[in-house]
């Protein structure tokens, strides 16, 4: 090798082009995290499943030529009229009535994917509206505002969502989808708020803060471009751990009578059903136990995940390995 | 003297109280911290005036006042011949485009969520001084002004030094040319090598611009690096206000002759013949201030008359007229305060051993 040769190997290389100018966004470097974390990445696609069973509810009805409210008392019950269970006809069994657990499992999921969802979104801005007032705003606005939330916190709020439902389905103002979820994000604002506002308070302390006040910048600039950004992780988290918390809350009350009405199926009132059959049919208390089992349970993880994710902290856990 | 039209900003009795409100719904006011309590004080165009005092001195609620960020409590605050405490809406965002202020955290003054470019950019969005193209040139000239890359334009806080969150910080202070600086102990959050850096672009930037700096700090070598006058606080009051070099040469108030002595000096041969003032007690609550002149429980000369007479902020005896001291009997050239020589004050951690029998 001659001496030329080696000095064209010296060359050091060049550092990469544009590369290392664009700034790595927080939500990338959480996106980067959230990949490595299996059991989050596992409970996403679980979550992926769900909605294309649920989002599938029609196929699934047309497939089987079985509409989640048609009964087969032909094909579905025996001879003593007990339901048959999981079979070629009825993937999933059927229930007392003779309707296909599968399909009427995946129109359920509809509704609790639908109400989690929807719920959750509902409590969320409805909590970070009152708690960033709260906090943002302070003095009798704030006393207003957070006793009103202890106010709600300390309701029992099962009794008072029983009452209100089945109040309000007696004069059928709302349809009951949108009754439960209206209760369900009722319910579940106060607990979000008084977390919000609590951040709200010790971001408004922040010398940021204080810098962009000092810069000249409005109270309305302030709320938008330094406090609410901040609250975004904070948000997602506690958004993604209400969604579980709002499904289970939905089959409580579709379980008890007073959420989703009949014959539209949901998760809850399926349980319901099943469970004064489970002994000779135990399809129809397993197959909705499960599924609500496995989407909580995924939700759940996918919150912590998504937590890990954004959590600064979780960062410097990770660099050191 | 210089001429009164020299003369940015005034400031004429500033007092600042913090009420501490007890009470679920009738939140009835118990007590008051008197974070700042009767300051007179005035800069000139282009110099730098440094505020030195300990922790809970009122420095910081000092510099907060002056830049209209905390309401004053009483008093008056002229900028520009302007009295500020007065302003409107209006008037108030205007002034703030004057006043600018460093603040002391590099990690918690910069949004962590928000990419440099923007953080920058923020006082001319808030103005609408600069749109699109324009505001990203302007950004850039100042992160170049700053000693930044301007290629980071896009990154985030997070991917920056101490050092360079520091020199955000100023470019972002910088950006609408503003008159008065107010730097709230810029470089205290810093390693020394880093700090040293920040000053000199400040002191760069103050030729370049002819800006005016308030510089607060409690590292007394700082201070007297960059500052041309200096005053010292304790609790809430002015105590001495000085020429850097008349301060730091001959302090005369009791207190600042104390904070002197507590300075580390370099040279060791110098360090063993310095005297150090060791202060005893705690700084009394801001909440009840003692009587008179605010440091007699702490002070080594107080008599009778310091626990009852406030003593005005004049020169004494034998003074500069720009040398103006609070205390009734000031230190005297050549007179020793401490009870103790340096380095004897030091007790030895070795155990005792017991002496051999003789």
């Amino acid at each position: 090798m001659s001496y030329s040769d080696l000095q064209a190997e010296a060359v050091p290389v060049e550092p990469g082009p544009a590369a290392s100018v664009r700034g790595r966004s927080p939500f990338r470097l959480a996106w980067a995290r959230f990949r490595r974390d299996k059991l989050a990445v596992v409970s996403l696609v679980v979550l992926a499943l769900m909605v294309a069973f649920a989002a599938m509810a029609p196929l699934w009805a047309s497939w089987t030529g079985h509409p989640y409210d048609a009964t087969f008392p032909k094909t579905a019950l025996d001879v003593d009229g007990q339901p048959v269970g999981p079979s070629r006809h009825f993937w999933l069994g059927a229930d007392q009535l003779g309707r296909d657990v599968l399909v009427r499992a995946a129109y359920g999921a509809r509704i609790s994917l639908i109400v989690g969802v929807v719920a959750s979104v509902l409590a969320s801005l409805l909590g970070v509206a009152v708690g960033t007032l709260a906090g943002f705003v302070g003095g009798w606005l704030d006393t207003l505002l957070a006793r009103l939330m202890d106010l709600t916190l300390a309701l029992p709020y099962l009794l008072v969502a029983i009452m209100l439902a089945t109040t309000f389905q007696i004069s059928s103002v709302f349809s009951s989808l949108t009754l439960t979820i209206i209760v369900i994000a009722f319910f579940s604002f106060a607990a979000f708020g008084r977390i919000i506002r609590g951040q709200v308070l010790s971001l408004k302390e922040k010398e940021f803060v204080e810098a962009a006040r000092s810069l000249g910048a409005g109270n309305l600039r302030i709320m938008f471009v330094d406090v609410l950004p901040n609250l975004v992780a904070q948000v997602t988290v506690l958004t993604s751990l209400l969604i579980p918390t709002s499904i289970v809350f939905e089959a409580t009350l579709s379980f008890l009578g007073v959420g989703v009405r009949l014959p539209m199926p949901s998760w809850g009132s399926m349980l319901g059903e099943g469970s004064d059959v489970f002994q000779t049919a135990w399809w129809l208390l397993a197959v909705p136990a499960i599924l609500l089992l496995l989407t909580t349970l995924s939700f759940n993880l996918l919150g912590d995940g998504i937590r890990d994710a954004l959590d600064p902290r979780s960062e410097r856990l990770i660099g050191k390995r | 003297m210089t001429g009164e039209d020299d003369v940015l900003v005034a400031a004429e009795g500033v007092v600042k109280h913090f009420p501490i409100r007890q009470g679920i719904v009738f939140k009835k006011e118990i007590a008051r911290v008197h974070a700042v309590d009767g300051v007179d004080l005035s800069v000139r165009r282009g110099e730098t005036l440094g505020i030195v005092g300990e922790t809970g001195s009122g420095k910081s609620t000092l510099a907060r006042c002056l830049t209209g960020l905390h309401p004053v409590t009483a008093g008056r605050i002229f900028f520009e011949g302007t009295d500020i405490t007065r302003l409107s809406r209006a008037g108030l965002k205007a002034f703030r485009r004057d006043v600018q202020m460093i603040f002391q955290d590099p990690y918690g003054s910069l949004n962590p969520r928000r990419r440099v470019g923007s953080i920058i950019g923020d006082p001319f969005a808030i103005h609408g001084l600069a749109d699109g193209a324009e505001r990203r040139r302007r950004v850039q000239e100042l992160m170049e002004l700053v000693g930044l890359n301007p290629e980071h334009y896009n990154r985030f806080p997070a991917e920056f030094s101490g050092g360079q969150r520091q020199r955000i910080g100023v470019a972002r202070a910088l950006a609408v040319r503003p008159r008065l600086v107010v730097c709230d102990e810029p470089v205290s959050a810093l390693d020394v090598s880093i700090q040293a850096q920040v000053i000199n672009l400040l002191r760069d930037l103050q030729t370049e611009l002819g800006l005016t700096y308030i510089f607060i700090a409690h590292d007394l070598s700082v201070v007297r690096y960059v500052s041309d006058r200096v005053a010292v606080m304790y609790l809430g009051r002015i105590v001495e206000s000085a020429p850097a070099s008349g301060l730091y040469g001959r302090p005369r108030h009791p207190y600042s002759a104390a904070l002197l002595s507590a300075a580390s000096i370099a040279d060791p041969d110098e360090a063993a013949r310095a005297e150090r003032i060791v202060l005893t007690g705690d700084v009394p609550s801001p909440i009840d201030p003692p009587s008179g002149c605010r440091f007699h429980p702490r002070c080594p000369k107080a008599q009778d008359r310091c626990t009852v007479e406030d003593p005005p902020l004049v020169p004494r005896a034998g003074d500069p007229s720009d040398h103006v001291t609070a205390c009734h009997f000031p230190v005297e050239p050549g007179e020793r305060l401490a009870r103790r020589e340096a380095g004897i004050a030091q007790v030895s951690t070795d155990p005792d051993l017991p002496e051999a029998a003789p």
